[in-house]
């Protein structure tokens, strides 16, 4: 299931290299597994045939490049197309005037709730003076939920004992006796398919014409996503998509569904229950996480935010070169440690967040490794195989572990190197050793 | 079959076009069963949710039976799905009912990832077992979501049974704890312990829920007797996952599936049975106390299919 689909396409492709053109043998064994692939990421299935559709027709008669590999080539046709689809550049939040007025609507349990928190933060932090609107009148204790929200942030609440519509119209006069600069709208969660919900959702749009109307959809949902989400949008016309609960594993493919269905872009992604777990829509980074490539994307950019470009630069061409030393690896962990929880790092790391499930993470393990290479000495560092047995004593009396603790990391080491040799090759599954810190 | 069925069988009817509508058509372009039938046999099987694998194996399976019975009349194919399907679930048959509670307090313990239904389960479940006569106690668990406690209270008010309920940012084993030795003090039938959702690849908080089943059993040594999981029947393959992992670390006994009085079809129980063997107990199929079914695989292949 956690198999890649370069990886798969590696295999299928074994043969290939060199063979000139992309011919449509080739490229339909390809398009077998990328159709297997985008059916397992919950890609609707009449989507997923739209899209092979396209990919054949791109693919056929390319030449094949000499420097990379057929399958790299063919996912890289896979993966710009993908991009293309998902909307070619992140699609702003846009408000007409003031206050701004932001409506949420979605399904039951998709997040609309903790996503009008995430907004209001977002914007409080920009120096807006947000409102969230309570127009949750059915699901108990919705407005007590949004009102624990608003506290947490120093949000103001509204709520009045009427109808949504009238909620919501009585609002937009509170935001404006207080000054308020932007409102968010949470309304119940529905079936699409519930006329009359639906009717006041068409009420509350026509009472307060919001400046944008957000579809919340959660990223686990399968293949009624096209139905949802063209339902909504036939009532609705909602301005954007925001995706939600993509912390977890799934693979996201109702994003690919939602945008081919209703050409709407994805204007945020939620990523936990922490307020201020928001984020704005890559599609670069869903592309890849759809193919089952990881977010190579985001945890290279996430490096960035926090680590010295110059290093990181250095630090990649090391890994090209497979020159990975014990002294680098030493950098990186302070880098890590910069950049926050080692889990929620490795989490990006493909691959490894099916592997963290037998994985207990122990920072303070993390503090032993530090002490044993700082042991080490730099020619040690740079060149393990000098380690032989009577440095390794050496080193573990130097850093107080033991002889077990020196070897098991210099081996651990070398099957990390291993590793990212595999990840040059496409392979990028397991990159990092599960035990690595326990 | 019960007022539910037909809400399911409503439900999934909505669908512009369903399961059986699609299903016509194809048998219906198709006069012999030949391999473009299959194929799109297997089409509609995956747009209901059915990982790819499964469908794979029904369609074998229905390749098998077509084979078998000498048919080769495309029309009687429909009825030879259904039974490839059912019986995916064949392991659970004998199970007996899921409202027959034997030890007492008997302990159901509710998990799953976010928002698919749990605290709206545990509502229903409590409603039907107050209507059966029983003695029912919830136990407030979540103690991490904004209003979790409230919701929960609020549907303890409206079922009219206890509840057990701590401070918001509290510690849910102790909730839990305290559920199951009022339970046992007043001589309760049933404790149903709300859990925080939490998505399954989150080490530590799922560790947290092992340590509510670790707890319990100091107040109740066989306790939880039944930890159920409830997945949204909306979701796609991830249910997979989430089946893995939860199972890996609590044991599961079952499967809750919520939701289906929309339009998802809930195609990913089938996947889940065949993969694990976990018995489906109990479907959801609206936000009200009532809207909760024990499950029954012909019903559901039947309403699939309705
Ligand atoms: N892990 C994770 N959980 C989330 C995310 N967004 C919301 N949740 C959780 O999902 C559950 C449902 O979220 P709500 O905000 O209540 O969803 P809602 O759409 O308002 O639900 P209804 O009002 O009942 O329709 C809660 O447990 C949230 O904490 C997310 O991005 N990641
Ligand atoms: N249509 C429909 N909605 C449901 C069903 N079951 C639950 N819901 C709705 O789904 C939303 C989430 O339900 P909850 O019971 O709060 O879910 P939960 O799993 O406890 O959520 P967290 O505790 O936040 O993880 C609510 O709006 C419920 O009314 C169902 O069978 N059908
Ligand atoms: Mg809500
Ligand atoms: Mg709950």
């Amino acid at each position: 299931m956690f198999d890649s689909l370069s990886e798969k396409l590696e295999k299928a492709f074994k043969t290939l290299r060199g063979q000139g053109k992309l011919t449509e043998d080739n490229v339909r064994e390809s398009v077998k597994d990328v159709r297997r692939a985008l059916l397992d990421a919950d890609v609707n299935f009449k989507v997923v045939k739209q899209f092979i559709a396209g990919v054949e027709e791109k693919a056929y008669g390319q030449e094949t490049l000499r420097s990379v590999a057929p399958s790299e080539q063919i996912v890289k046709i896979i993966h710009d197309e993908l991009v293309d689809i998902l909307g070619g550049q992140n699609a702003p939040i846009e408000f007409r005037g003031t206050p701004g007025k932001l409506l949420l609507c979605g399904l039951q349990g998709s997040g609309k709730t903790t996503l009008a928190g995430k907004i209001a933060l977002h914007y409080q932090k920009k120096g807006q003076r947000p409102l969230m609107v309570a127009a949750d009148i059915y699901r108990p204790a919705a407005v007590k939920q949004l009102q624990v929200l608003g506290k947490q942030i120093d949000v103001p609440v509204f709520h009045v004992d009427k109808k949504p519509p009238q909620i919501c119209a009585e609002a937009i006069e509170y935001a404006r006796a207080n000054n308020l600069t932007l409102i968010i709208f949470d309304t119940a969660g529905r079936l699409h398919i519930d006329e009359e919900l639906m009717q006041e959702l068409s009420d509350i749009k026509k009472k307060v014409s919001p400046d944008e109307i957000l579809l919340v959809a959660d990223s686990m949902t399968g293949q009624d996503a096209v139905n949802v989400a063209a339902q909504f949008n036939e009532t609705l016309d909602f301005t954007g998509v925001a995706l939600t609960k993509l912390d977890g594993d799934s693979r996201g493919g109702a994003a690919l569904s939602i945008r081919h269905i209703t050409g709407k872009p994805i204007k945020l992604v939620s990523v936990g229950e922490k307020l201020s777990d928001l984020e704005l829509f890559y599609p670069e980074r869903m592309a890849s996480r759809i193919l089952g490539m990881g977010d190579i994307v985001s945890l290279v950019e996430k490096a960035q935010e926090t680590i010295d470009v110059k290093e990181a630069v250095k630090l990649e061409k090391k890994l090209r070169k497979e020159a990975f030393t014990f002294d680098d690896f030493y950098q990186q962990l302070q880098q890590l440690k910069k950049m926050g929880s080692l889990e929620s790092i490795l989490k990006m790391i493909p691959g490894v967040s099916s592997q963290l499930r037998n994985v207990d993470i122990d920072e303070s393990q993390m503090k032993r490794v530090e002490a044993i290479i700082l042991s080490m000495t730099m020619e040690e560092r740079n060149r393990p195989q000098v380690l032989n047995g009577s440095r390794r004593a050496r080193i573990a009396d130097g850093s107080g572990t033991s002889i077990q603790e020196v070897n098991r990391l210099i081996k651990q080491f070398q099957q990390m190197q291993k590793m990212i040799k595999q990840m040059r090759g496409g392979k990028l599954k397991r990159m990092i050793p599960g035990n690595f810190f326990n | 079959m019960g007022f539910s069925f037909k809400k399911l069988a409503q439900g999934l009817l909505k669908t512009k076009e369903n399961i059986v509508s699609k299903l016509k058509t194809a048998v219906g372009l198709h006069k012999k069963i030949d391999a473009a039938l299959l194929d799109e046999i297997e089409e509609i099987l995956i747009s209901a949710d059915i990982s790819v694998e499964t469908t794979g194996k029904v369609v074998d399976d229905l390749k098998v039976r077509v084979a078998k019975q000498g048919i080769d009349n495309s029309d009687e194919v429909y009825g030879l799905l259904k039974d490839s399907l059912t019986e995916l679930f064949s392991f659970q048959s004998g199970d007996r009912s899921f409202f027959e509670v034997v030890p007492k307090p008997y302990v159901i313990m509710i998990v799953g990832v976010n928002g698919t239904g749990k605290t709206t389960s545990i509502a229903k479940i409590a409603r039907r077992f107050m209507s059966d006569g029983k003695k029912v106690t919830m136990a407030a668990a979540d103690t991490f979501r904004a209003a979790a406690i409230d919701q929960l209270s609020i549907w303890a008010n409206r079922v009219g049974c206890n509840i057990v309920k701590g401070q918001e940012g509290g510690d849910s084993a102790s909730v839990a704890f305290d559920a199951v030795a009022a339970a046992l003090a007043r001589g309760d039938d049933l404790v149903i312990i709300d859990t925080a959702g939490r998505l399954h690849t989150k080490l530590n908080l799922m560790e947290e829920l092992s340590k509510v089943k670790r707890v319990i059993k100091k107040a109740m040594p066989d306790a939880p007797h039944r930890t159920l999981l409830v997945i949204d029947g909306t979701t796609g393959q991830n249910a997979l996952q989430q089946v893995e992992i939860f199972n890996k670390l609590l044991q599961l006994d079952g499967i809750i599936i919520t939701k289906l009085d929309g339009t998802a079809k809930g195609g990913a129980v089938f996947s889940i049975v065949d993969k694990f063997k976990l018995p489906v107990v109990l479907i959801g199929i609206g936000e009200q106390m009532d809207d909760l079914d024990e499950f029954n695989p012909r019903d559901f292949v039947d309403a699939m299919f309705a």
